[in-house]
């Protein structure tokens, strides 16, 4: 508690003189200075943010101009994105998958979207829910879940601990499969947080995480390795 | 000279002339900065965003009590144990400590620049502990027990082939030099690490007053196994990294993603907000988050400069900055490299010892002009300067200050000096570039610039009488001199700033032979 204290107190002893404003210091940057933003007055007013989506890159909108921006990203991140026209075509994909792949073991969580899937192949499968031993989950081929949203400017799925089965499925096995419906596709970031706390606001999950792409890596002469810890393939199935 | 002082003269001489290095780096950079441009002009309004970023920050940390508070509030409220620390010390004792009592043997780490701040590995090694660096170029760098040569990019100092021979020699695998086949050999042994580590510890790029959350950014998933799969975790945090509201993230994610990687948000961002809760599948059972001061508040209680706290640690500032790109990330032996390094190390370890970072720079500017949050990174630099000098005097340079300054305001003898300048430039070649060159601190590594055979005052002069016809400047004053009816309106515009000239004249003829 003193450690507390005494940083608590140095911060406020600092703060009693005011700050210069980055551009405004006397010799100024090159670049414009500093008229006040919308943000800032914004900000200044108490309003929120939410105007940060006139600044982020633009989306369209309609399920179908969404659906081609994440597709677009998908390309980019090389996620596999597939728009289905029924449920039924999980099965079928998911089917080829396991046989082009040779998958031996399936983990998954309890989910109106996931369970019926996942036991639909006809593989042993793991489920999460109260527990598991995670050398079991190392072992499984592919790890299915749900999500709470797909972002479209980004191609992002965001998972929570909630959503999907818990921390670590969504990220061990060495394929991650992603189920969702088309009204989970939102727009942009500033829309996907707005979700996020309208759903979560009274408990937020203890893990919220965007997942963009497989796992990759540029750490060996800023050469793209995609599956460098996480997933090698992410393949996301809306329908 | 302080040693760190001499020690970085010695390697940004060595590394500087190391044509290996500098084509590595380029080409890494050159990679970057296509991708960066790329994802800039994606923005509907780049400015406009980066404009939004600083005033974010301004206000978190301008407001740094009540936000830290707030933080503290909303994540102890899931369970979490915060712990605070003033100095780098007590952080280590206090993450070793933990470690002690969950009586850990194995401690798995992801990427955190605060923890290379505090040497956070070597205690816990000291403390009998095993840690493995799971970043692959931490990983990497910590095979090779040497620091990140950069904030974002820890190993770009390093050929595919020195990877290669670097992991047949400490982990007896290695295959190729194909940079898939060398990922997926670390990859494998650090799976086992995962699973059997009793400890994770990570860093954070943002922690959310609003909701009491650590948001943590990275491309290979490293940090979201660290924080899945061991019993205890542990974040170490600055707490300069506040940020007021949850959806500020919307903003800083893809931000960070674009200045420091050259992607629109990177692999995985995810937010942590205590451990384990009820219902949850997996999860530590418990979470630590520990609130690093360690000289941020003697940062902080500069005003003119605390603009320097809202760094998000992006690395853009290196990757365009001239002196970085020649010198290299270890030379600057600090934590932090680049213009970001240069303005914060003398604060957060003594401007005396470390003054001679601010003048390695050639204050272009650059830094300013990428930084996502508009830090005023060149002016910090020069203001150190002032303030180390003003503080510590050097005889030397005064002294040749005061002669020049003489030399200047004396014209015989500025005409004098040039004039001997012109001959001596003469027979400068004989010497030049040797020790006998008097200009030899100079010479040894550049070109001396050649004296104009005319001073712009004799120019001047001459043109006015509108009698030369020598030199390159006589044509024009010779068709059309001043006082001719026909001059154009170039020469008018020059006769308009005749008056502002006078004043020189008299001065001149005040002092003049």
């Amino acid at each position: 508690m003193s450690e507390r204290n005494a940083i608590l107190g140095r911060i406020r002893e600092a703060l009693r003189v005011a700050a210069t404003r980055p551009g405004s210091h006397p010799t100024p940057p090159m670049s414009s200075a500093a008229a006040p933003t919308p943000a800032s007055r914004d900000r200044a007013a108490g309003k929120s943010t939410d105007g940060f989506a006139r600044w982020l890159p633009r989306v369209g909108a309609g399920f179908d101009e969404l659906a081609a921006a994440f597709a677009a990203a998908s390309k980019e991140l090389r996620t596999d994105f597939h728009v289905l026209e029924l449920e039924a075509g999980a099965d079928i994909l998911l089917g080829a998958l396991r046989d082009a792949q040779g998958w031996q073991r399936v983990a998954s969580h309890r989910d109106p979207l996931t369970t019926r899937v996942a036991e639909s192949l006809g593989l042993p499968v793991l489920w999460t829910e109260g527990g598991y031993d995670p050398l079991e989950l190392e072992r499984c081929d592919v790890g299915i879940t749900a999500c709470d949203l797909l972002v479209a400017q980004t191609g992002s799925v965001l998972v929570t601990s909630a959503s999907a089965g818990g921390r670590a499925l969504s990220v061990l096995p060495p394929h991650h499969v992603v189920l969702a419906r088309r009204e989970q596709l939102v727009s942009d970031l500033p829309e996907a947080f707005r979700r996020l706390q309208e759903k979560y606001r009274q408990r937020y999950p203890s893990m919220i995480s965007f997942i963009t792409g497989p796992s990759r890596t540029g750490d060996i002469e800023r050469i793209l390795v995609l599956g460098a810890h996480g997933p090698k393939q992410l393949t996301v199935l809306v329908w | 000279m302080t040693a760190p002082a001499t020690q970085f003269k010695a390697a940004a001489r060595t590394l500087a002339a190391d044509l290996r290095h500098r084509s590595l780096i380029q080409t890494a950079l050159g990679k970057y900065e296509v991708k960066r441009d790329e994802m800039k002009a994606r923005f509907q309004d780049w400015e406009g965003a980066r404009q939004a970023a600083a005033d974010i920050k301004f206000e978190a940390i301008n407001h740094l009590d009540r936000y830290l508070e707030q933080f503290v509030a909303r994540i102890e409220a899931r369970g979490t144990k915060v712990h605070w620390a003033s100095t780098a010390e007590e952080a280590r004792q206090i993450i070793v400590g933990i470690c002690r009592d969950r009586r850990a043997r194995r401690i798995v780490k992801s990427k955190a620049m605060t923890a290379e701040e505090i040497h956070l590995n070597h205690a816990l090694e000291q403390a009998g502990f095993k840690v493995v660096e799971s970043d692959l170029g931490e990983f990497i760098v910590q095979l090779r027990d040497e620091a990140p040569y950069h904030i974002v990019f820890p190993a770009m100092h390093l050929t595919r082939g020195e990877i290669k021979d670097l992991f047949e020699r400490k982990l007896g695998d290695a295959p190729s030099d194909n940079p898939e086949v060398l990922t997926m050999v670390a990859r494998r042994v650090l799976r086992q690490e995962y699973v059997a580590a009793d400890v994770g510890i990570t860093g954070a790029n943002f922690a959310v007053a609003e909701t009491g959350m650590i948001s943590v950014t990275e491309n290979e998933g490293n940090a979201r196994l660290t924080a899945a799969l061991p019993r205890t975790m542990i974040t170490l945090v600055g707490i300069e990294k506040i940020v007021p509201s949850l959806a500020d993230l919307a903003l800083f994610l893809p931000m960070l993603a674009t200045a420091g990687a050259g992607q629109l948000l990177s692999g995985y961002n995810t937010l942590y907000g205590g451990p384990r809760q009820p219902g949850e599948a997996d999860g530590p059972e418990e979470f630590h988050v520990v609130l690093l001061d360690n000289q941020r508040t003697a940062l902080l209680a500069d005003a003119e400069q605390r603009d320097a706290l809202h760094c998000i640690r992006c690395g853009a500032c290196l990757n365009v900055c001239p002196i970085f790109r020649n010198v290299g990330g270890q030379t600057y032996g600090t934590t932090y490299p680049g213009p970001i390094g240069s303005v914060i190390t003398p604060h957060l370890r003594g401007l005396q010892e470390w003054k001679h970072l601010p003048f390695a720079s050639s204050l272009c500017g650059a830094c300013s002009e990428v930084c996502p949050v508009k830090i005023d990174l060149h002016h910090h630099l020069l203001q150190h300067r002032r303030t180390a000098r003003a503080a510590k005097p050097v005889w030397w340079e005064k002294l040749a200050f005061r002669g020049f300054a003489l030399l200047v305001n004396t014209p015989w003898l500025w005409r004098l000096s040039l004039a001997l300048g012109r001959v001596g430039q003469k027979f400068h070649g004989l010497v030049k570039g040797t020790k006998l060159d008097p200009a030899y601190v100079w010479t040894q590594s550049r070109e001396a610039p050649a004296l104009a055979g005319q001073s712009f005052k004799a120019w001047w002069r001459e043109r006015g009488r509108g009698t030369t016809d020598h030199g390159s400047t006589g044509r024009r004053t010779k068709d059309q001199g001043p006082g001719t009816k026909n001059q154009g309106s170039r020469v008018t515009s020059h006769e308009s700033r005749i008056p502002e000239e006078r004043p020189r004249r008299s001065d001149d003829g005040r002092h003049g032979a």
